[in-house]
């Protein structure tokens, strides 16, 4: 039945938005037809979907496993822009010196730099927890707009492109350095491979090791977990670092992929988009994918509706989060029954 | 003849998989005292819980004083005039008595009215009971008086109890048997759950017997022998024990002079605890719950790694400060007494749950041999009848008494050298209570030294070699089982050993007279 709970909040929010495009006096049969189904109609709109997908589902995967341990990592939005940061910043140096490299060469290296950077921003978050029991709900948040702003203050200062008419923005990054294209002329490319590898590591993590049974111990059962000594230190270093390394590779994919280079707005929300495809996902690594398939769906639906019928762009963020209210409800009405008693 | 108080005619209730009654009828006089008897999983508390309107029956009906009742909800039981003290008390520690029984009541009742009440029931029951005292300054038998005391002002019609002296002294026991006895007297009449075949000859007018949510007998328990009563629980007698003499062998465990402060606030302090523990000997320690024995555990098994290093000893090495994990690779297994969040993970299953402290499954790197893992869970399912779904079934899915045997199972498979158990059979049923016990016993036999925390003090004479008892933080000196009796140990359980904890302040003598 918990394994329904997502799939009826998914029917719910489209009964939910029909009645919002009829109240914003819209034909909700053909809004919803823009919603649901042109997202999937082409090659060119799958491999949009799958491009969006792949940041979500390298966040939603590194989320689950703390959600899964107890540990409230919110801030996967600043984690991510870190990543985008240390990728950027790799391939803004081999544009500068002018490296000759193959773009096969450079994509495991702009992995890396960009799980660095993302897992020393997470690293931050576990020390404040470790060391002095700072709430990572608070901390992991006020890191994001930290990231923020340093990424601001990066794009307007020492990494501006001297030739770009005062833009916040760096130069356009050389070609080596662009991610390999999976389909000639599309833009998706093999990052997404690299999302779906991590899952299937992911789901062997979790399920086919010790160390990953014992990191879902403390999560729903903190006594077990003394009780059979595991170690709780362990399991935020291990945790926070894992999923802020995940968000920092689908920051890093994020610029040498279809931005190309680093502006202000490298990110539209990934990193809270990603919580929600968690819990879409049952915080399980193939629901993840699903998850953030239904969520890149309603995201590039939100820029159709824009320009096909004229809705506002916000109608994406509003179905996002009617979408992450039903499936709260969803998930607390399946165990319990609401009785309405009057007062004595 | 007047019309029984309660009669239950045919009462079915099915849950998805299993039946948990099946065509129950009883009646419950005024004034008597009826027990209803059934090993775990016989369905008593899904009968209590359908009196009590907490639960609707699929088919049969429920007659009150002669009339077709429909209770649709405890309110409705309360309004009829039934009262019910559960097992597990609801009461709010930083609150006093009264408040605490003022929570229940309708808001036109002041406070000072509640207060008055209290002391005219306890005054006429003669139970004591202070109203002012905050709850969590009250001993577990005091707390289950604020629970009885709350049911009585109800003026209930039929007060139902569910295993009510699991937590108490034998003499707490003692003067619950009076109060209940006087206010069966007053016509209430009173339906008492227990698995405790003495308790029931010694109280019970009428005794109804459950097993496999059937009806499998009615009788008069004062005329019948505990062997009898427990032929009609589980179709046959429990195997006796055979205690052969300990032949102990080196120290095993050694707790030194610990004095521990309490973790949480509503905890016990520890003061000088010193205990000794050789191989090929069962060690018991006796008390009322609450007096310490969690963080005593705690501090042994390396949940709570406070203790001073030299504190705690295994074989002469001092472990105080080492994690659970480290004391378990060192030998020293141990059996909480939470079953469900502790001793296993609800939401994940019985082969992932035995990694919590087994890992002859585990290869290279922490990779799991599945079939290593599942071949090892089956074994200890079929060795100690444990019913579930098998090596799949998540640890939430089975029932507490079959959870008790998984865990107690997965920790004496390991044949540790030293197994520190917290009420090794709570909630389990007579067989398989024995099959634990000769289990336990089998493991002192071969070598492994045993630390039995138990509340039941026949448990505990039919186990052990020695005797401890627990008061208020505070650890008696040994006695030898068979020169104990249940009297001396009763009255130790009031922190009146020999040579005696001194009288701080705080420290109330005669708590439980």
């Amino acid at each position: 039945m918990s394994l329904l709970s997502p799939v009826i909040a998914v029917v719910l929010t489209a009964v939910v938005g029909a009645a919002l495009f009829a109240a914003l006096g819209k034909d909700p049969l053909s809004a919803l037809q823009v919603f649901f189904l042109e997202p999937f109609h082409g090659t060119r709109a799958l491999t949009e979907l799958a491009l969006k997908s792949t940041p979500l589902i390298l966040i939603a995967l590194g989320l689950a496993l703390c959600y899964r341990s107890n540990v409230w990592n919110i801030g996967a939005e600043g984690q991510f822009l870190m990543g985008a940061i240390g990728g950027g910043g790799l391939a803004l140096w081999v544009t500068t010196e002018a490296i000759p490299m193959s773009p096969w060469a450079f994509f495991p290296l702009v992995i890396v730099a960009g799980a660095l950077a993302g897992a020393a921003w997470a690293g931050v978050v576990a020390l404040l927890r470790d060391r002095f029991n700072a709430n990572e709900i608070l901390t992991s948040l006020m890191l994001v707009y930290v990231a923020n702003y340093f990424l601001s203050w990066l794009v307007f200062g020492p990494w501006k492109d001297p030739d770009g008419f005062n833009f916040p923005q760096t130069v356009s990054f050389a070609s080596q350095t662009e991610l390999p294209r999976v389909i000639r002329g599309m833009r998706l490319h093999w990052g997404s491979a690299v999302a779906l590898l991590a899952a299937g590591g992911m789901w062997l993590f979790l399920f086919r090791t010790f160390a990953g049974i014992q990191l879902q111990v403390g999560g729903p059962a903190p006594a077990a977990a003394r009780y059979a000594g595991f170690s709780s230190h362990a399991a935020i270093w291990t945790t926070l670092l894992t999923s802020g390394a995940l968000a920092g590779v689908a920051g890093a994919f994020e610029v040498a992929g279809p931005m190309g280079q680093l502006t202000p707005h490298v990110s539209t929300g990934y990193g809270f988009t990603a919580i929600i495809v968690a819990f879409v996902g049952r915080l399980h690594p193939l629901g993840c994918i699903l998850g953030s398939g239904v969520l890149s769906m309603f995201l590039i639906g939100g820029e159709l509706a824009q320009s096909r019928i004229g809705l506002p762009s916000a109608l994406s963020g509003v179905f996002q989060g009617v979408l992450l209210l039903s499936l709260l409800a969803c998930d607390t009405l399946i165990h319990y029954r609401p009785r309405w008693s009057g007062t004595r | 003849m007047t019309a029984p108080r309660l009669q239950l005619e045919q009462i079915s209730k099915r849950f998805a998989a299993v039946v948990a009654n099946d065509q129950v009828s009883l009646s419950v006089q005024p004034g008597e005292i009826h027990s209803i008897l059934g090993e775990n999983g016989a369905g008593k508390s899904t009968l209590m819980k359908i009196i009590y309107g907490a639960l609707r029956p699929d088919a049969g009906r429920i007659l009150w004083n002669g009339e077709p009742a429909q209770i649709r909800s405890p309110q409705e039981a309360r309004a009829l005039g039934i009262a019910m003290v559960f097992q597990h008390f609801s009461l709010f520690d930083t609150l006093s008595v009264a408040e605490n029984v003022w929570l229940g009541m309708s808001s036109s009742i002041s406070l000072q009215q509640v207060k008055d009440g209290i002391r005219s029931k306890t005054a006429e029951y003669g139970l004591e009971l202070e109203p002012e005292r905050v709850v969590h300054t009250l001993s577990v038998g005091e707390r289950q008086r604020v629970e009885i005391v709350r049911a009585l002002l109800a003026e209930p019609r039929l007060l139902i109890l569910d295993e009510p002296t699991s937590v108490l002294t034998p003499q707490a026991v003692e003067k619950l048997f009076v109060t209940l006895r006087q206010l069966a007297a007053t016509g209430c009449s009173i339906l008492y759950i227990s698995h405790k075949l003495d308790e029931i000859r010694a109280l019970c007018h009428q005794c109804t017997v459950l097993r496999g949510g059937r009806v499998t007998g009615s009788c008069d328990p004062t005329v019948e022998s505990n062997a009898s009563l427990s032929r009609l629980m589980i179709g046959a007698e429990p195997p006796r024990l055979v205690h052969r003499e300990a032949t102990p062998g080196q120290l095993a465990l050694r707790v030194n002079a610990l004095s521990l402060e309490k973790l949480d606030r509503f905890g016990t302090d520890l003061h000088e605890v010193s205990l000794d523990l050789r191989e090929g000997e069962v060690v018991g320690i006796a008390g009322v719950s609450g007096n310490g024995q969690q963080q005593l555990l705690a501090a042994i098994s390396g949940e709570d790694p406070r203790a001073p290093d030299a504190a705690i000893e295994l074989f002469g090495q001092p472990i105080g400060r080492l994690r659970a994990g480290a004391r378990r690779k060192l030998g020293l297994h141990f059996i909480p007494e939470e079953r469900l969040g502790r001793g296993a993970v609800p939401t994940l299953s019985l082969a992932h749950n035995m990694l919590l402290t087994r890992n002859e499954s585990l290869r290279f790197l922490g990779w799991i041999d599945r079939q290593a893992l599942k071949h090892q869970t089956a074994s200890i399912i079929e060795r100690f009848k444990v019913k579930s779904g098998g090596p799949g079934a998540v640890a939430r899915s089975l029932s507490g008494g079959n959870l008790q045997k998984y865990i107690v199972g997965r920790e004496i498979d390991a044949v540790p050298k030293v197994l520190v158990v917290a009420q090794p059979t709570w909630g389990v049923d007579v067989g398989a209570a024995a099959q634990i016990r000769a289990e336990l016993l089998a493991l002192r036999d071969a070598g492994t030294a045993l630390l039995v925390v138990s509340e039941e003090l026949e448990e505990l004479f039919e186990m052990t070699d020695r005797l401890h008892v627990m008061a208020r933080g505070r650890l008696s000196p040994s006695i030898g089982t068979s020169a104990a009796t249940v009297e001396l140990i009763g009255e130790w359980m009031s922190g009146l050993w020999p040579t005696g904890p001194e009288d701080g302040p705080g420290a109330s003598i005669g708590e439980f007279p």
